[in-house]
């Protein structure tokens, strides 16, 4: 597919996509838990099968959680979830006022080992989950805010 | 966040009456476990089959309270959901627990 630009830079100002709703709510754990269910109530879920919504959940809830512990970490502010749907997925931009990533960059996520001689993890789960069940997964840091971005597919695919 | 307990000779059941172990209950989930294991068994039995949603807090909670129990005493998994069954699966942590389909027979609970 080619795309060839427009010159006329005012073109598509002001045009905002169609299928995208923003929600916003606190961080907290039990507002998040309400703000869960009200992203998987959006239109742009309805495409997802039984399974891809299962999972879309869970990687919403670890993103969400991390920025309740990590970028707020016993602050409370703002989380705002813009969901747009695309053809077979649907694109998520989450943005709050927190501290950045460490690094700002976004972690490996390599699943924790599982070592029989050693103590077995109750923590990091959270970023190999979110790298498993996410594509184009994205961070930026930007006037004081994170930017993630990512898409979560309609239909399950193999694990 | 409710459980109910149930002895059977040398079996603890524990049923998780909860739809969700989430970061937002996972404590509390640990810590009334913490107080339903007291209860002396070798085996502990934890029935998930009303739990549909459990993330990575859940989970850190679910095997922090294996090793409450200690190294004599194993905890059992029954009744996983499908969303539950991944997260165990894809963090391999279904190859720590012994997981059971459902209660053994003769365990179920009386609805």
């Amino acid at each position: 597919m080619v795309f060839v630009r427009q010159a006329d830079k005012g073109q598509r100002q002001g045009v905002a996509p169609v299928d995208a709703v923003t929600l916003g709510f606190s961080s907290t754990a039990l507002a998040v838990r309400q703000g869960l269910v009200d992203i998987l109530a959006l239109p742009a879920f309805r495409a997802m099968d039984m399974a891809a919504r299962n999972s879309a959940e869970l990687a919403l809830a670890e993103v969400l959680n991390n920025i309740v512990e990590h970028a707020y970490a016993g602050t409370v502010g703002p989380i705002t979830v813009t969901a747009t749907a695309g053809k077979g997925h649907v694109m998520l931009e989450i943005v709050d006022k927190g501290r950045a990533l460490p690094a700002e960059r976004l972690p490996v996520g390599a699943r924790p080992v599982i070592d029989p001689k050693a103590e077995l993890p109750e923590g990091g789960f959270g970023w190999f989950l979110i790298r498993s069940l996410v594509e184009n997964l994205a961070y930026r840091r930007q006037s004081g805010r994170n930017h993630m971005s990512f898409c979560l597919p309609c239909r399950e695919t193999g694990e | 966040m409710k459980l109910t307990t149930r002895q059977e000779g040398e079996l603890l059941v524990v049923h998780a009456c909860e739809d969700r172990i989430d970061a937002a209950g996972a404590i509390q989930f640990k810590e009334r476990m913490r107080e339903a294991i007291q209860a002396p068994s070798e085996r502990v039995i934890l029935d998930m089959s009303q739990v549909m949603f459990l993330d990575s807090s859940g989970l850190g909670a679910v095997v922090a309270v294996m090793k409450l129990l200690g190294p004599n005493r194993r905890l059992e998994l029954s009744g996983l959901t499908p969303s539950v069954a991944k997260v165990f699966r894809l963090t391999r942590m279904d190859t720590v627990f012994v997981i059971h389909a459902t209660l053994p027979d003769g365990l179920r609970a009386a609805s």
